[in-house]
């Protein structure tokens, strides 16, 4: 394979691709037809994943990556939506599975950390009661063994006096106890897979830090598989192995993690991380902000997804930005690319988009 | 919790009285006298003004008022001076000359009539208004929804008296599966009780349940799609464990509101279905003590109706406190 070939991309990038990967996701399509019209939430998103390792998903609300992290998880209501595609979990097919199978998965083998501690957890019940619940839902656990081992996982998630807060309702705890309390229940099962969808957001930027420290020490731990949602780029670098990169229900880019920092291609990605604040970034003051909005599901662009907001399209001859649909290739070894420019023009805009962002010459 | 307590129920007397006091004034406000009304057809002046001073309707407002409340606790005795004073033991609600017979010992004769028509329509309609509510969240948009919300808009539009009527005129004219009500207290002929109190209770479970259906589908859908709902079923919880045990018990404190007040309301007298079947409740006897311009009885009446639906506001209160654990707390 040449570092330029322009072939698309069947399968996955190599680093990930062994064998046989422990999640491998191939073409998935997520629809919702509504009043409106068809909702084209997800196109043709495929990426794979080794054991014990993380793969960020980063994009804008609406970017379609919470609904490939549901689709994944098999949270999305089938009755609702239309799910096309594979998802290979461990060499078992997910897509095609009957409902109560895909229950039976669900908390126990992949499990997920949702955005809003405050509202994830059901305001009624005891803490302790609701994580025992996930626990009792998969295994034939006695009441008082349920409750130990509650107990104890609280505890592995710092959660102080874990004795008395496991009688605690959510509303008594705060919003980092509860973003621990939701990973504590997600982790009860020893999960394989573990899906973080903006587990951060909602909360503190201290808590912040405390909590990604966690996932990351639970995931050494258990060696649990994790796929990280994010909007925030900034989070990416210390945790994230491959990132993926969502705009308009596709991925743009996909990388691994150093890659996509130091060698961004796809013009999206730039403008992401020139949008990252940063202390060690003396000029220009301010932040660069892509221009515009994120288009809407229901009418995306005939040609290339980004192309309305896209400052380098017109470098294109002719008209291939505004018609035709770029696809998602390889452009070097693992680096995968949904963009028409040519790979040594958008390496040379990324060169100077870095250059200017270090404050060197304009 | 127990400082609330106090709180509320010191609240509710407060009200009551506030409540009692109100009725009064308005009561002698009202046009009409009830001294003249007492006496029939055959009235000279001097007998007015005799009945007036029997029913103590010659004392200030303010004193009617004490005695009244005074006849509550202690019992009073109307007419005391004369031959035949009349005793009213306490809790006396007052006399009615026109009946010649205390209001309580009427209302507590009426009561159980009405206590049984209310519960036994409260426990049918909650029933099938959760159970068909929830089936119809659950298929939205499919023809069971549409065909319970369809069947349950009919129930609500229909008065009470339509229904009761064509109910009465199939089931116990034409097809002659029951016999004509009549009405027997369950413990002295629980065949017949049950013959006389169905077509009642259908009749206001439909009319109640029609009403739940639409309220327990609406929260279902709501709190569906909160977040903790997706968090039970991210556990991997059966559906229905899921729509039970976190959905719909998210949902039911407006249910538990409505369905507290509503029985309240009915327990003070459910004035037509009581009339179309001939059950001698609280409702019959406030129709014709209105008719009767029969105040005393209107009196007692008005006050136990809003003592009933006070107290059920408080027993509301209480179980929010019961299902919601952040209200226990504050």
């Amino acid at each position: 394979m040449t570092s330029t070939s322009q072939m698309p991309l069947g399968g996955v990038p190599s680093t990930v691709a062994l064998d046989r990967p422990f999640l491998s996701v191939k073409d998935l399509s997520v629809s919702f037809p509504t009043e409106d019209g068809l909702v084209q939430a997800v196109e043709g998103v495929s990426l794979s994943l080794e054991r014990g390792k993380t793969l960020a998903i980063v994009g804008e609300s609406g970017s379609g990556k919470s609904v490939t992290a549901q689709a994944i998880m098999g949270l999305v209501n089938r009755r609702a939506a239309k799910v096309t595609g594979e998802i290979w979990l461990d060499g078992q097919e997910l897509v095609g599975l009957p409902q109560h199978e895909v229950q039976e998965l669900m908390g126990d083998e992949i499990a997920m950390i949702f955005q809003d501690p405050m509202s994830s957890l059901h305001p009624f019940y005891r803490i302790g009661d609701q994580i025992v619940e996930a626990i009792t839902a998969h295994r034939q656990v006695g009441k008082v063994q349920a409750r130990r081992e509650t107990l104890e996982m609280l505890q592995h998630v710092g959660i102080p006096a874990a004795e008395r807060r496991i009688d605690a309702y959510p509303h008594q705890l705060s919003g980092g106890m509860r973003q621990r309390v939701m990973i504590a229940m997600a982790l009860i099962n020893s999960p394989q897979l573990l899906i973080a969808d903006e587990p951060t957001t909602a909360l503190d930027v201290t808590v912040q830090a405390q909590i990604l420290e966690l996932i990351a020490r639970l995931q050494r731990e258990f060696g649990t598989t994790v796929i990280l949602i994010t909007h925030d780029l900034g989070i990416v670098a210390d945790v994230a192995d491959d990132v993926a990169v969502m705009y308009g229900g596709r991925i743009v880019e996909l990388a691994s993690t150093e890659t996509l920092y130091d060698y961004p291609e796809m013009p999206y990605t730039l403008g992401l991380l020139s949008s990252v604040p940063r202390m060690d970034r003396k000029l220009p003051e301010r932040l660069d902000p892509i221009r515009g909005n994120p288009p809407s599901p229901i009418k995306l662009p005939k040609g290339c997804v980004f192309q309305p907001r896209c400052d380098y399209w017109q470098r294109v001859p002719g008209e291939a930005c505004l018609t035709v649909r770029p696809e998602l290739l390889e452009s070097e070894p693992d680096h995968f690319v949904r963009c028409h420019l040519k790979v040594e023009e958008r390496q040379q805009i990324a060169r100077d988009v870095k250059q200017i962002l270090a404050g060197g010459p304009q | 919790m127990f400082a609330y307590l106090v709180r509320r129920v010191l609240g509710m007397f407060l009200l009551l009285f506030l409540l009692s006091v109100t009725v009064f004034v308005l009561f002698s406000l009202l046009p009409g006298d009830p001294a003249r009304l007492s006496c029939g057809k055959a009235c000279t002046t001097s007998i007015i003004e005799a009945n007036r001073h029997r029913l103590g309707l010659d004392d200030p407002v303010p004193t009617q008022y004490v005695k009244f409340v005074s006849g509550i606790f202690f019992g009073r005795t109307f007419s005391p001076e004369s031959p035949q004073p009349i005793e009213c033991e306490a809790p006396c609600l007052g006399y009615s000359f026109t009946r010649h017979e205390e209001v309580m010992s009427l209302i507590s004769r009426s009561a159980p009539v009405t206590f049984f028509l209310a519960v036994g329509a409260f426990v049918i309609w909650i029933f099938f208004g959760l159970l068909l509510g929830i089936v119809a969240a659950l298929n939205r948009g499919k023809w069971i929804d549409r065909l319970i919300m369809g069947v349950s808009l009919v129930g609500y539009s229909m008065p009470a008296f339509f229904i009761g009527l064509v109910l009465i005129f199939f089931v116990i004219i034409k097809w002659q599966f029951l016999p004509f009500p009549s009405y027997v207290q369950p413990w002295e002929n629980p065949f017949q009780f049950f013959q006389t109190m169905l077509l009642p209770w259908i009749v206001l479970a439909t009319l109640y349940a029609a009403f739940y259906i639409r309220l327990t589908r609406n929260q279902v859908l709501e709190v569906l799609s909160d977040d903790y709902v997706r968090t039970a079923r991210a556990k991997g919880l059966p559906e229905r464990r899921v729509v039970v045990k976190h959905a719909l018990r998210a949902g039911l404190t407006p249910i538990v509101t409505a369905a507290g007040l509503d029985l309240a309301g009915l327990l003070g007298g459910a004035i037509i279905s009581e009339n179309i079947f001939s059950l001698p409740g609280l409702g019959s006897l406030a129709v014709s003590s209105i008719t009767d311009s029969d105040l005393p009885i209107i009196t007692g009446l008005t006050l136990l109706t809003a003592a009933i639906i006070i107290f059920a506001n408080l027993v509301v209160d209480l179980l929010y406190a019961v299902i919601d654990p952040r209200v226990r707390i504050s």
